[in-house]
Order: C-alpha cells, then structure tokens, then sequence
C-alpha cells in the first residue's frame, strides 16, 4: 500500500467522527427541520455512487477493447462501491422523501436510474461471483450496456414526471449549510479512494498469488 | 453476410419446425403466466385498470427469458455453438442470424398472448392494431437484442440459468417502461397518437443503439 494510505485513513475516520457533530451544529432548514439534514449524507453518497459507475463503466470498456488485466479488477473493485454507496443513497433519499414528498418512493427519473445503476452493479457482481470461467469479459459487457442504458431511462421518466431538487440548489445554500455539505462531501470522497485504492491492491495482491502459484507447479 | 444471416435463420427455424420445442413450451409457459395474474387480479370478474399493459409486457418478458435460454441451450448441448462460431462468416452474421430467429419465434408467441390478454382483461388492445404492433415489435426488438447477446455469452457460464435473467432485466427496464406506457397509451378512452408516437420512436432508438453496441461487443464477447 502507498504510504499515504494509514495518514489518510486516520483522517477520513477523524472526518466522519467529526461530521455528526459539525452536522448538529449547523442551522435548521425552515420547511424541513432535521429531517434536511440526511441531505449531508445522502448527496454525498449519491456523487460518490455515480463516480463509481462511471469509473466501472469506463474500466470495463478499456478492458473488452485493449484487455488489460489492471482495468479489469479497478471495473470489479468500482462495482463494489457502486453497490455500497447506491445502498446508501437508496437508503438515504427515501427517509428524506417520506418528509418531503410524503411517499417513499416515487418513480422519478433520478430514482429509477439509480436504482436501475445499482441493479445493473449488483447483476456485474453476481456474474463475477457465479459466472465461473470467461465472466470478467461477460460483466465487462455488461457494464458496458448498463451505461449506455442511462439516456433512455433519463428520457423516458423524465417525459413522465421529475420532482426530485435539481442539482442547481447546492450553490444557493446558506454558507453554513454549505460549509457541511462539502465537509460530508471531502470525507466520502475520501472514503471513496481509500476504498477504491484498497480493493484494487487487494485484487493485484491476489493475482500476484495466482500467478506465483502457477509457476511453481510448472 | 446476408446470405449467412439468412442460412442462420433457416437453420434455427428448421431445428424449431420440426421439434416445436421452444415454440410449444414459450407459448404454453406465456398463456400460463397471464392465467396466473388472471387468478391474482381479476376480482370478480373486474380486471384491475390499466393492468393489461404491464401484464402483457411482463408475459412477454418472461416468456422471451424462456426462449432465449432455451435456445442457446440447444446449440450448448448439441454442441453446435462451437461450429457455428468457427463457420467462415463475419461473427456480427451469427449474431443478427440468432436475434432474427428469437424474434420471429417472439412474434408468434406474441400473437397468440395478445388477443388473450385483451379477452381476459377486458382491454381494448386491438382498436389500433398497426399501433399495437409496432409498440410490440420495436420492445420485443429491444428486449431480444440485449438477450440475444447475453445468453450467447452465458453460454459457457455456470449457472447461465439464473444470471440471464439477473443481467437482462435491470438492462431492459427502459424497454418495460417505453412499452408498458406505449401500450398503455393505446388503452386510453381517447387514444392520444401523438404519445405512442413518441414512445414508439423510444423504443426505436433504444433498438438502434442496442443493436449497435451488441454488434460492437458480439466479437470481443464472444471470443476467448
């Protein structure tokens, strides 16, 4: 691992200690009142699930095209976080709406293409769990679909009907709330990287065996 | 190439005429599929509003999971895939020869589902057949090219069974959604062309761009 790594691990834990605290103190949203607060966490996280699905996607299209075995496992490791923090924004976004929206759920262009993001990771991880031989080129291809997928979802809910707040409002936030949303943001940015960073060495390290395993048997 | 496409088709219908597997299961597996919802929603004897477009779907759906499964396996277990893909014909032939084959047998199924849902849940489905129509054939397009490409990779995979429909139904939800509320549309009191016009051409798109980006991919997939 880099030597970066544990400083900056310290720091990202320190960063969401620290957040429930910095969270509490900030002013309480006039409409809303606590429940404005899961805001900090779930925009966040929701940034954080994008980035993973487009780092996959983006992986996975370099790997069925030039093959590079190093994509492949930065397309796995980002899957995987596509997944965890889906789960969170998933989890996130209804406690909010049941208070906004008074409904859980609404099919709505964001929400379904999240959700339809996340099924697609959670499918890429199933194939590479169970797919056996040849699944790294099948989950690539997959991937590959679950992005272009996106425009369609956009417009086909979007000619349905759109409430969820379009990303315009963060910059018209008062300075306080503002200042907390981009501490939450740097913390699960930086959660984000020291995952991604971890899972990628963990994938190299366990090629590294197989590769060491093979020789020796020759 | 189209000679090859055509050869292809040939073949697969040829297989399929004289055994009547697949055709007589799909179909038999659809019709008992509707009856299902039939049992689960009409109470009685009045069927839940604006359900039979979403049941239609959802039929075909599934019954075209059934018929993509089961006609890889075919060349899986006669160990013919193999032939095939060594055959002296471009790959992008193999694949449109096999999704041509899917969706002809898809459209059989589908002429057969349709009047019954409309019987069974009293829907007025066949006032604008032509519409109908095309809604139906541009998903079941849509839904066949993404299948066509995923069950030919699954091929060779464990528990191909499962995973086909674990990756082809979080890919083809804009398929459901543009045909569920084309043919919804065409379900309505005063049928609004305008908006099956433009699920329509949805649909179309999402069938150009899949098709595309299946051709692309068939090659580097399919090969190991």
């Amino acid at each position: 691992m880099p030597k970066w790594f544990t400083p900056a691990a310290i720091v990202c834990g320190l960063m969401f200690v620290a957040s429930p605290v910095f969270i509490a103190s900030v002013r309480y949203e006039s409409t809303m009142g606590l429940v404005q607060k899961i805001f900090y966490y779930h925009m966040p996280s929701a940034v954080m699930f994008l980035l993973a699905a487009v780092i996959c996607g983006v992986a996975s299209a370099r790997y069925l095209f030039g093959g590079a075995p190093h994509q492949d496992r930065v397309a796995w490791a980002a899957a995987e976080l596509t997944v965890l923090f889906g789960i969170i924004t998933l989890v996130t976004g209804p406690l909010w709406a049941r208070k906004a929206w008074g409904q859980w759920w609404v099919w709505d262009v964001r929400l379904t293409a999240s959700l339809m993001g996340w099924l697609v990771a959670v499918a890429y991880l199933l194939v590479r769990r169970y797919g056996g031989p040849g699944s790294d080129k099948l989950a690539a291809g997959l991937a590959l679909f679950g992005a272009a997928n996106v425009p369609f979802v956009y417009i086909s809910v979007n000619y349905w009907r759109t409430i969820h707040p379009a990303t315009s409002v963060v910059p018209t936030l008062p300075v306080d709330m503002g200042m907390a949303l981009w501490f939450c943001f740097v913390a699960f940015l930086l959660l984000f990287v020291l995952l991604l960073k971890m899972r990628i060495y963990l994938e190299e390290e366990r090629a590294r065996v197989d590769s060491l395993y093979l020789s020796l048997e020759d | 190439m189209l000679h090859a496409i055509w050869l292809i088709v040939r073949k697969d219908l040829t297989v399929e005429v004289r055994s009547r597997e697949i055709a007589y299961t799909t179909l038999f597996f659809a019709v008992s599929c509707v009856l299902q919802f039939a049992f689960a929603l009409v109470k009685e004897g009045k069927p839940p509003e604006d359900g039979a477009a979403g049941i239609l779907w959802i039929a075909i759906a599934f019954s075209g999971t059934l018929a993509l499964g089961r006609t890889f396996e075919r060349e899986r277990q006669s160990e013919t895939l193999r032939a095939l893909l060594l055959a002296p014909t471009a790959r992008p032939a193999v694949y449109l020869g096999k999704l041509l084959g899917i969706v002809s047998l898809l459209v059989l199924t589908e002429l057969i589902l349709t009047p019954l849902v409309s019987f069974l849940f009293q829907a007025p489905l066949l006032v604008h057949p032509i519409w109908l129509f095309a809604v139906v054939i541009s998903g079941t397009i849509g839904f066949s090219a993404v299948g066509t490409l995923f069950a030919a990779m699954l091929v060779r995979a464990r528990s191909r069974d499962v995973l086909l429909p674990v990756l082809l139904y979080p890919i083809t939800v804009p398929v459901m959604i543009a045909g569920v509320r084309g043919t919804a549309a065409l379900l309505q009191p005063e049928v609004d062309l305008g908006i099956v016009r433009f699920w329509v051409a949805l649909l179309l798109s999402f069938d150009v761009v899949f098709i595309t980006l299946a051709l692309w991919t068939f090659e580097p997939l399919m090969t190991d």
